[in-house]
C-alpha cells in the first residue's frame, strides 16, 4: 500500500463518515483514494471551504475530517483556528512540500510552526510526525480518538515521500478501539456557543481553561521514541521520516564507536518534554537534523530545561531531503 | 420562558425585526429544535442569543460552508446562516456561489445596509454608486452588487431567492416560510433583507425609512 492508501484506511477504520477536501499535491491522493473506497465526500471550492464544513459537520456530531499541503495548509488555518478556539475534534492529514509560496510539491519539513502554532491562537493542537507507514497508520487513528475525546484539532503531519512510498504494513496488528462520537449542538438543546467575546476578561479566561486542559492530558498524548539514549554522548533529534533515517544513521555511528543516541518525537505538540530533559541533561551536544531551518529546533529549544547545558549542532536543509550517509558523514565530523 | 436578555444591536437596527420574524416563524411551526443557526462575524455575532434555537458563531465569509457541513452531517436539522452584505457577497461570495451552485439545502439570510456597519460604515459589495463610505469618503465609484440576482444564474429551478426589506416584515415572514419550506423540500434558500442602519447612515425617524425606500429603487424587492 502508499502512504496515501495507509492514510485513508486509517480514517475509514476510525469511523469517519466524511470527507471535505481540494486537491493539491502531495496529498491529492488521500482525497481520490477516500473516493475509490466509496466514502462520503465532497470537493469544495477551496481548503477554506473544506475546512468550515468540517467544523460544521463536526459540531453536528460527525466524525469529518480534511486533508491538505502547503498553501492549502495556510488556508485550512482559518477553520483551524475555530477549531481551536471552540475545541473542535477537527482531523486534518497535512503532507508536507516545500515552502515558502508555492515551492516544491513533494518534500519538506517546513510546516512545523503553521501546523504547530498557526493562526491567531497559542498552538493549543495535536500535532502528529509518523516515520514509518506504520505510524502513520496509527498516528492518524489516535489523531481521530484523541480529537474526539480531548475535543482539541488533531493534525497528522506527513509529507509527500511517505504518502507516495509503496511499503508493507500489516495492519491487523495494529488494531485499535474507536473513540465514540456525540453532537456538539445537540437538538433542541438551545446552546448559544459563542467564540467571540464582547469582554476581555471573558476571552481570557476561556484561554486559560484550554491550555489547563491541555496541559492536563499532554502526558497522555505526548509520544516520543528514544533510541540508543542510555550511554549516548550526542544525542540526534529528528522527527518524522527523518527520524527514520536518523535512526539507521545512529546503528551505523555506534558501529564506529561514536556514542549516538536518538530522540524522535513523535508529537510535536504537545511535546514529550520530560523524556526530552531526562536524556538531554545526560548528553554533551544536541544534533538537531531536519528539512527547514529550525521549525524543529525552536519547538525542542522552548521545552528544554534551563540546566539542561548542551552545545548545539544543526543539520539543517529547507526543504531537502536528509539521507542516513549524510548524518553518518557529519556526525562523524563533529568533535 | 426564556431569560429576559437586553437586544444588543444598536437603537433602530433592523436585525431585531428580522430576528423576531424568523422566530415567531419557528415557534408557529414547531421548529425551533431542529433550527440551528450559524452567524457570520459581523454585525451578525450579536444574535447569539437573540433566539431560543441553537445558535454559534463562526468566522467573517465562513457561515455558508459550515452550515452545509452541518446540514450534510444531520439532513433532517433546519440550518440557517445568518450574515451581511460583505460575510455573503465578499469575503464569503465564493462560498456562498458554489453553495447555490450544489444546491446545497440551507437558508442563508442577508441583512442588506449597503454598509459594513460593525466595524463603523466602511465600502460594501453593496454600497450604492456615489454613496460616501469611511473607505470612499469622495464617493464610491463601483457598482451595485446583485447577490439574489447574480445566484438566479447558477441556482436550482426550485432554489428560492427573494429581497424584501424592514419595513416589509409580512414579506419577511412570508420569504422566511417560503424559504424554510425550500430547504425542507432539499433545495438551497436565500432572502436578502434590505435593512436599517442608522448608527452608519447617520438618520432618525422617517429618514431612516425614507433611506430603505430609496434603496428599494436600486434593490428591487420581491422573488427572484
Amino acid at each position: 500500500m502508499t502512504g496515501a492508501e495507509i492514510a485513508t484506511q486509517a480514517a475509514i477504520d476510525a469511523g469517519a463518515g466524511m470527507m471535505y477536501g481540494y486537491p493539491i499535491t502531495p496529498v491529492t491522493e488521500v482525497f481520490t483514494n477516500w473516493i475509490k473506497r466509496g466514502q462520503k465526500y465532497l470537493q469544495t471550492e477551496d481548503e477554506i471551504a473544506a475546512g468550515f464544513a468540517v467544523c460544521g459537520a463536526v459540531m453536528a456530531g460527525q466524525k469529518a475530517f480534511t486533508a491538505t499541503s502547503g498553501p492549502g495548509h495556510i488556508l485550512m488555518q482559518d477553520a483551524l483556528s475555530m477549531a481551536e478556539g471552540m475545541r473542535l475534534p477537527f482531523v486534518a492529514i497535512v503532507a508536507q512540500r516545500g515552502g515558502p509560496s508555492s515551492g516544491t510539491v513533494i518534500y519538506s519539513q517546513q510546516e512545523v510552526t503553521l501546523a504547530c502554532f498557526g493562526g491567531n491562537g497559542e498552538g493549543l493542537r495535536l500535532v502528529y510526525s509518523p516515520g514509518t507507514l506504520a505510524e502513520l497508520y496509527t498516528l492518524t487513528r489516535r489523531a481521530f480518538n484523541e480529537s474526539w475525546q480531548y475535543h482539541f484539532p488533531a493534525i497528522v503531519l506527513t509529507d509527500g515521500y511517505t504518502v507516495k512510498t509503496r511499503g508493507l504494513v500489516d495492519l491487523e496488528n495494529l488494531k485499535m478501539e474507536n473513540f465514540s462520537t456525540v453532537p456538539l449542538v445537540v437538538e433542541g438543546e438551545i446552546k448559544h456557543w459563542p467564540n467571540i467575546f464582547t469582554f476581555e476578561e471573558e476571552l481570557y479566561k476561556e484561554v486559560m481553561k484550554n491550555k489547563a486542559d491541555f496541559d492536563k492530558i499532554s502526558t497522555s498524548v505526548a509520544m516520543a521514541e528514544e533510541y540508543q539514549t542510555e550511554d549516548a554522548e550526542i544525542l540526534l533529534i529528528a522527527h518524522g521520516i527523518v527520524g527514520a533515517a536518523a535512526k539507521i544513521a545512529v546503528n551505523q555511528l555506534r558501529e564506529s564507536g561514536k556514542k549516538v543516541g536518538l530522540f524522535r518525537p513523535i508529537t510535536l505538540r504537545p511535546l514529550a518534554s520530560q523524556q526530552l530533559n531526562s536524556i538531554s541533561k545526560k548528553v554533551k551536544k544536541i544534533v538537531f537534523i531536519e528539512s527547514s531551518l529550525g521549525q524543529l529546533a525552536r519547538i525542542i529549544k522552548d521545552e528544554l530545561a534551563p540546566e539542561v547545558s548542551v552545545s548545539f549542532e544543526y543539520l539543517q536543509y529547507p526543504g531537502l531531503g536528509i539521507e542516513i550517509e549524510e548524518i553518518v558523514e557529519n556526525v562523524n565530523g563533529f568533535e | 420562558m426564556p431569560e429576559y436578555i437586553p437586544a444588543k444591536f444598536c437603537a433602530g437596527c433592523g436585525y431585531p425585526v428580522i430576528l423576531m420574524t424568523l422566530g415567531r416563524i419557528l415557534e408557529q411551526k414547531q421548529l425551533s429544535k431542529k433550527a440551528v443557526m450559524g452567524l457570520d462575524i459581523g454585525c451578525s455575532l450579536l444574535a447569539i442569543d437573540a433566539l431560543s434555537i441553537n445558535i454559534f458563531h463562526t468566522h467573517h465569509g465562513r457561515v455558508t460552508p459550515t452550515m452545509l457541513g452541518f446540514k450534510r452531517a444531520r439532513p433532517d436539522s433546519l440550518c440557517f446562516g445568518l450574515t451581511g452584505d460583505g460575510g455573503a457577497y465578499a469575503i464569503g461570495w465564493q462560498s456562498l456561489f458554489y453553495s447555490a451552485m450544489r444546491d446545497e439545502p440551507i437558508t442563508v439570510i442577508v441583512v442588506n445596509n449597503t454598509v459594513y456597519a460593525m466595524t463603523g460604515g466602511q465600502t460594501a459589495p453593496t454600497t450604492l454608486s456615489g454613496q460616501k463610505t469611511d473607505t470612499n469618503p469622495e464617493g464610491y465609484e463601483g457598482a451595485p452588487f446583485f447577490g439574489p440576482e447574480l445566484l438566479r444564474h447558477i441556482a436550482h429551478k426550485d432554489a428560492y431567492l427573494a429581497r424584501t426589506a424592514t419595513n416589509n416584515p409580512k414579506d419577511i415572514a412570508a420569504y422566511m416560510e417560503k424559504a424554510i419550506a425550500t430547504q425542507l423540500a432539499g433545495h438551497f434558500s436565500l432572502v436578502e433583507i434590505l435593512s436599517f442602519c442608522p448608527t452608519n447612515w447617520k438618520t432618525v425617524g422617517k429618514a431612516t425609512m425614507d433611506y430603505v425606500d430609496d434603496l428599494k429603487k436600486v434593490y428591487k424587492v420581491g422573488e427572484i
